[in-house]
């Protein structure tokens, strides 16, 4: 069961990939980066799931047992806020694409040769 | 009608964010300052500081809410924040440890508790609350500058 | 006191980032006054590092006391105090051309803050001994870098930065992913940590999947062949100061440092990984140089050129043997010099003519001596001419080859030699030589601190090559080919200096 998470996880990474490959749009690669970002994050989460597991909240009167693992937990949440960063800069770029070609199409910006 | 309607969306919406706004900003606030006790912390707390002014901009239009926080106040707080954040890391040295937690830690579960995490989680709100909105301002900014021309 | 200096590389350059943003925009004078003094701190701090760690070895740092594998350790080693000593160079450097050049564009104090966040991400890259830790430098660097390749905000700039933006962020997820998966197996992001946890017969399988993925995501950032295609437009948009620092050092500390340090320290080096990078590196060398030569802007061109030398370094490192580390790390140090005069000096080209296309100069060397002699040394070293930086590295790397019995490796190698020096010549003919066209008659050489720091980069070029002799090679090279060749007591190191 645990195993099908992990597969289904991969498979909407290997989505968002093909959305950054294939699509001609820029709204849509970006949109392609946040689905594999958030796809790699909730493999984390998952990854540090154990069965039964309650969240790791620790307070006063709980009895501290079975409790999911929290180091990912804090460490997705960094990585999401790399992921704001990163998802804002290519937006702020893209609208400024927009201001300058009046186009969201990247075979028709391809001015430079690689 | 005053002039204050004339811009932004209906009288619906704006009641509705008169009244629930400063809730927003209370509940940022407390999950900022229990963020040692309780789940939450600066970055969910600063988060929901700034949508609540994403919530006066969007209902009254941008000049309600540059007018509560100019945008020159907004990267002074930013960089703030992060200077902040930097000098209690640099304090602990007078421990012998960079961001060594050099006060006393008090009780589990009281408020003031914990020695430095209160104080990073204020930094790292202000750092995240002023940077969000300034990012959410410029965007919006930079689209009124594309549909002028 | 020793120790106490680890955690300083990122703090003087993240407060020099945050003091400009708060005072730079009323006070003129203050971004470049910071941006010279904190990066010539940096510099000091980075010699006294290499100082300490040939005396004292290996030091540690535990992060507010924590000890790994709970807490945060910073690690100063060889290779990391020689990674500290190119990053710091090269930034100082390229902060003082800043000065003059960077004043036709508005807001300057942005560019400072994007600059030395950018330095603190490579900073923290180079002393962390955390693996998320590395991936949060990391990004620090790479998103600043998105927004100075983007900073004229040009056409050609923002498409290039879009461009650069994407494929450096799947490289980022890569690494991610990889970082899940070796936590899924260790259940520690303490690198020291992993590295005893992971034992070669229980987890082979994935250790082959984890050194897939950090082949990819990091090959992604040092642009070796197959994933090259973001390099030659990001570098040429960017100002020629940032232009510098990306293919100077920014692909060094990010792609090959942290790839070197993942997989010699971390997961330990297996004969098909480095048969692979060996690949990888001659295919770069090759296919950067053949299409640098038909290259008519001067940029565009060096550009194709850092993928070729990043060929030689990583075909150095992968050889395996001591001479071909030595080699490696060697070449990687002269390209990070002699590739940012080399980007300096166009900039200084464009900041006088205002072109880069090399058609349209000619006899620049009459009108700009200062220029045109530090572009030609800076040539001759890239091209392995003696006695020059470039030609002791690349000499070490061929007889590195020829003694592991490579000798078609060795062959490629001087073959992309020969090309890149007629790539050159070309540059130096069209630039500088010939006669001086009539619409130049007019200009000056460039100012005072551009021409300094040109001059202090051609000058290591020149005396480059005593590095490798004895009495200097020891505390400098021996040590950072040490930490490659001993990889396995790396983690051991770690935790028996942090107790």
């Amino acid at each position: 069961m645990t195993h099908t998470l992990y597969i289904l996880c991969l498979a909407l990474f290997c989505i968002g990939l093909y959305c950054i490959l294939r699509k001609r749009n820029i709204i849509k690669i970006i949109i392609g980066v946040i689905i594999s970002e958030y796809a790699v994050n909730l493999l984390f989460i998952l990854v540090a799931y154990r069965m039964q597991g309650r969240s790791p909240i620790y307070s006063p009167d709980a009895a501290i047992e079975n409790m999911v693992d929290a180091l990912p937990q804090a460490v997705v949440l960094t990585s999401i806020v790399i992921g704001l960063a990163t998802t804002a800069l290519l937006i702020a770029i893209a609208m400024r694409i927009y201001e300058k070609y009046k186009t969201f199409d990247i075979t028709k910006i391809n001015e430079l040769r690689g | 009608m005053s002039k204050e309607h004339d811009r932004g969306m209906s009288v619906i919406v704006k009641t509705v964010t008169r009244l629930t706004v400063g809730l927003i900003l209370l509940y940022g606030i407390y999950i900022l300052s229990h963020g040692h006790v309780s789940p939450g912390g600066g970055f969910a707390g600063g988060v929901i500081i700034a949508l609540s002014f994403i919530h006066l901009m969007l209902a009254y239009g941008k000049e309600a809410a540059l007018k509560r926080i100019p945008s020159q106040a907004l990267s002074f707080f930013e960089g703030f924040g992060a200077i902040m954040f930097l000098a209690i890391a640099l304090l602990g040295f007078t421990g012998g440890y960079f961001f060594l937690n050099f006060l006393p830690k008090g009780e589990p579960f009281k408020l003031f508790s914990a020695g430095i995490i209160p104080l990073c989680n204020i930094a790292i709100s202000l750092k995240v609350g002023a940077g969000l909105f300034a990012i959410f301002i410029a965007l919006v900014l930079l689209k009124f500058e594309g549909e002028n021309k | 006191m020793g120790a106490n200096v680890i955690p300083l590389f990122v703090v003087v350059s993240l407060s020099g980032a945050f003091l400009i943003s708060l005072f730079g925009r009323k006070l003129k004078w203050f971004p470049d006054l910071i941006g010279s003094a904190f990066t010539a701190l940096l510099l000091l701090l980075s010699l006294y590092a290499v100082k300490i760690v040939a005396e004292a070895g290996t030091l540690v740092y535990s992060a507010g006391s924590w000890k790994p594998p709970v807490g945060i350790v910073f690690v100063l080693d060889g290779l990391s105090s020689f990674m500290l000593v190119t990053v710091n160079l090269v930034a100082f450097c390229v902060a003082m051309f800043s000065i003059n050049y960077m004043a036709k564009y508005t807001s300057k104090w942005k560019f400072y803050t994007l600059f030395l966040l950018m330095l603190a991400g490579m900073n923290g890259v180079l002393i962390t001994g955390d693996i998320f830790n590395l991936f949060v430098f990391l990004e620090i660097a790479s998103v600043a870098s998105y927004a100075l390749v983007a900073f004229g905000t040009e056409r050609h700039e923002l498409e290039a930065a879009f461009k650069y933006a994407v494929m450096s962020t799947v490289g980022s997820l890569f690494i991610l992913l990889g970082i899940v998966f070796l936590y899924s197996a260790t259940s520690t992001l303490s690198m020291a940590d992993i590295a005893l946890s992971l034992s070669p017969g229980k987890h082979s399988g994935i250790l082959m999947l984890v050194s897939i993925l950090f082949l990819m995501g990091f090959g992604l950032k040092a642009a070796l062949v197959p994933f090259h295609a973001w390099l030659p437009d990001a570098h040429p948009s960017a100002p020629a100061p940032i232009s510098a620092m990306l293919s100077g050092v920014l692909i060094k500390s990010l792609g090959i440092y942290s790839l070197c340090r993942i997989i010699f320290c971390v997961l330990g080096v297996s004969s098909q990984l480095l048969s692979i990078l060996m690949v990888l590196g001659t295919l770069s060398m090759l296919i950067g140089v053949f299409l640098a030569i038909g290259q008519w802007d001067l940029k565009r061109l060096l550009a194709y050129h850092s993928i070729s030398q990043i060929g030689y370094v990583i075909l150095g490192i992968s050889l395996g043997t001591p001479l071909g580390i030595i080699g490696g790390l060697f070449h990687l140090f002269n390209h990070s010099i002699f590739k940012s005069l080399l980007f300096l000096n166009s900039g200084a080209i464009e900041y006088t003519t205002g072109t880069r296309d090399l058609k349209k100069m000619g006899g620049l060397s009459e009108k700009m001596p200062i220029t045109s002699t530090t572009a030609l040394t800076a040539a001759m070293s890239i091209s392995g001419i003696p006695p020059f930086n470039g030609f002791w590295s690349k000499l070490l790397i061929i007889i590195a080859c020829v003694q592991a019995a490579k000798y078609w490796y060795g062959f490629w190698a001087v073959l992309a030699s020969i090309l890149t020096l007629a790539s050159f010549t070309k540059v130096m003919k069209y630039a500088f030589f010939g006669n001086l066209k009539s619409q130049w008659a007019m200009i000056k050489e460039v100012p005072v601190f551009m021409k300094l720091s040109m001059i202090i980069l051609a000058v290591i070029c020149v005396f480059g090559g005593l590095l490798f002799f004895p009495g200097l090679r020891e505390p400098f090279l021996l040590k950072a080919s040490g930490v490659l060749l001993d990889a396995k007591t790396y983690a051991s190191t770690v935790i028996r200096l942090v107790q």
